[in-house]
């Protein structure tokens, strides 16, 4: 189902979390909300769950205004982000919450718990409770829990932000997949562009309750409409208000009639990619990154003096 | 002289000395007592002591005493527990003054509550209520000494239960109703149990506020620890120490079972 915001502001006492915020969602897209903390994502994502009324402003899920309609009668999944398990019920009981509540027949609430328990490769825990599950065994949980009652929309609050590294890139990579597969229109809030990045087709850059740019995550990284999502988006070098990526810095073997002095003091090894910080003539620091492969035919060191170009340089207006 | 590793020294010398410790003060607060009114009690063998608590009206005070009790905590499950859900839920005016008072059956001596309740629910009653004298009398008592009981158990569980957990069953399509029945009362049962036992205990042992406003009546308000008050009155130390005895050991067992009760509900939830 699609979803769209319509002009949606909500404030909480004197700080406005939400301001005149507008999106759309197509039908089966996955999506991302991306912002520093406080920029509203969290509101954003609870507003269209129901969990949250606007101030002003209107919700629609597959065309019809939901604005007035109480979280329960959405028909949205929501996976929160510390899970919310119901900590004195099992992960079967869990999972099978939301049809129980729906009265449906025992057998049919085994079956369709069974089903999810092997779709989020639980089986055979059914019977624990959340306090005998690790993180990312109740993640799975509570998305299960939220797939159950077969919503038309998923919602996902910051789903990987308590998991160690491993754990989430593991689980990112699943949920895609798990997404390929069912096509749930899925919004998720996260705070890390990278994760933005590697999960989503279509990315929100929220800041400060407002929307600064939607897009592909390629239209974000290559043409960004202002400083904030050129700066939130991808790694940056500031020099006075213009802005550059450090890969578009070259760093050349021998000088050109464009290219400037550097002096390498600092050389960052990261595995294919090596970061070089270097201090160009009037002081300023700016850094380049290079591949493996490049830094060595460089021979690259620190306290070197070389040649760089600098590129087009991208300024905002304020 | 060897120097002990921190946790060699818990191991060996600490933990040992913190058992002591424990061992002496529980001792001296407790277990010489209690041990002290059991032998009391079996001075004079078996037989006396089953006829000291078979005298009938012992069994009426101690029949009395428990069924009172059962009700009074019951009463206090369901309003302490109402109260602790506003206290922590609801906002309004005045609040922190209302979560105050919560204590006051705690500070106030009970021969003052005693006082107190007969001045206002007693004869000539500024309310019109006359309770003094009736079994309605007692368990008026004790609702006012146990009533910090549930609510203090309760309330911080409440304070840090999960909001996003009700939330979580809203988005799942559970209404109110369901909400509380199924998520919010089993997380806080443990807690309710808890206060309950506590109650329990102190309703079966008050005194100070039952002694007025009762009026003592042998077979009709006479509770039992007013009965072993009469006992030692009248020099029969071997019967109120009977007596007591077998108060104790009703209050250990619903203290017992309730803590099982409360083990199993809640065996999983850390």
């Amino acid at each position: 189902m699609a979803i769209e915001v319509h002009n949606v502001s909500k404030s909480f006492g004197t700080f406005t979390a939400l301001d005149d915020v507008c999106i759309r969602v197509a039908d089966g897209a996955l999506t991302a909300l991306l912002g520093p903390s406080g920029s509203g994502k969290s509101t954003l994502l609870r507003i269209i769950a129901g969990l949250e009324s606007p101030d002003t402003g209107v919700v629609t899920i597959g065309g019809n205004d939901v604005t007035g309609v109480p979280a329960r009668s959405r028909g949205v999944g929501f996976v929160f982000q510390h899970y919310a398990p119901f900590k004195h019920m099992t992960v079967a009981g869990n999972i099978g919450f939301g049809l129980s509540v729906r009265r449906r027949p025992r057998a049919e609430i085994q079956a369709r718990v069974k089903e999810l328990l092997a779709l989020v490769r639980l089986e055979g825990l059914a019977g624990r409770y959340p306090s005998q599950l690790s993180g990312g065994q109740l993640q799975r949980m509570a998305l299960a829990r939220a797939l159950a009652v077969q919503p038309e929309v998923l919602l996902l609050d910051e789903p990987f932000g308590a998991l160690d590294a491993q754990v989430r890139s593991e689980l990112r990579e699943w949920l895609r997949r798990l997404h390929d597969e069912i096509h749930v229109t899925t919004i998720f809030v996260t705070h890390d562009q990278e994760e933005a990045m590697e999960l989503a087709r279509q990315i929100v850059v929220m800041n400060e309750g407002r929307i600064e740019q939607a897009g592909t995550p390629r239209e974000l990284y290559e043409s960004p409409r202002n400083e904030f999502v050129m700066t939130f988006i991808g790694p940056v070098n500031r020099l006075g208000d213009a802005l550059m990526r450090p890969h578009d810095i070259q760093i050349l073997a021998e000088a050109g009639p464009d290219t400037t002095e550097a002096l390498v003091h600092r050389i960052v090894h990261l595995g294919f990619e090596v970061r070089v910080e270097l201090t160009l003539p009037d002081g300023r620091q700016i850094w380049a990154q290079q591949t493996r492969e490049s830094a060595q035919e460089l021979e690259l060191a620190e306290g070197q003096i070389l040649a760089v170009r600098l590129p087009e340089l991208r300024e905002f207006a304020a | 002289m060897r120097r002990l590793s921190a946790g060699a020294w818990r191991a060996r010398g600490g933990s040992a000395l913190g058992r002591g410790l424990l061992g002496i003060y529980l001792s001296a607060l407790v277990l010489l007592p209690v041990s002290a009114v059991l032998a009391k009690s079996t001075t004079g063998g078996a037989s006396a002591f089953w006829r000291e608590i078979s005298n009938p009206e012992a069994v009426a005070a101690i029949k009395l005493t428990l069924v009172v009790s059962a009700i009074v905590v019951v009463t206090n499950a369901v309003f302490g527990t109402l109260i602790a859900w506003v206290l922590v839920r609801d906002e309004f005016p005045g609040k922190r003054i209302v979560n105050a008072l919560i204590d006051l059956p705690f500070a106030l001596p009970t021969i003052v509550a005693g006082v107190v309740l007969l001045a206002l629910y007693g004869k000539g009653s500024p309310m019109g209520i006359n309770v003094a004298f009736t079994r309605a009398s007692i368990a008026l008592a004790l609702l006012f000494v146990t009533l910090p009981f549930v609510v203090r158990s309760v309330q911080p569980v409440l304070h840090e239960l999960d909001v996003s957990m009700e939330e979580a069953a809203a988005s799942l399509g559970a209404g109110p109703a369901t909400i509380l029945r199924r998520i919010v009362l089993p997380s806080l049962t443990p807690a309710i149990i808890s206060g309950v036992a506590l109650s329990f205990a102190r309703a079966v042992g008050e005194f100070g506020s039952l002694v007025l406003i009762t009026g003592n009546l042998p077979f009709k308000t006479e509770v039992g620890s007013v009965y072993v008050f009469g006992q030692i009155e009248s020099d029969n130390l071997p019967g109120a120490a009977a007596v007591s005895i077998v108060l104790l050991l009703a209050a250990l067992a619903v203290l017992a079972a309730l803590s099982v009760l409360s083990r199993w509900r809640s065996g999983h939830v850390v």
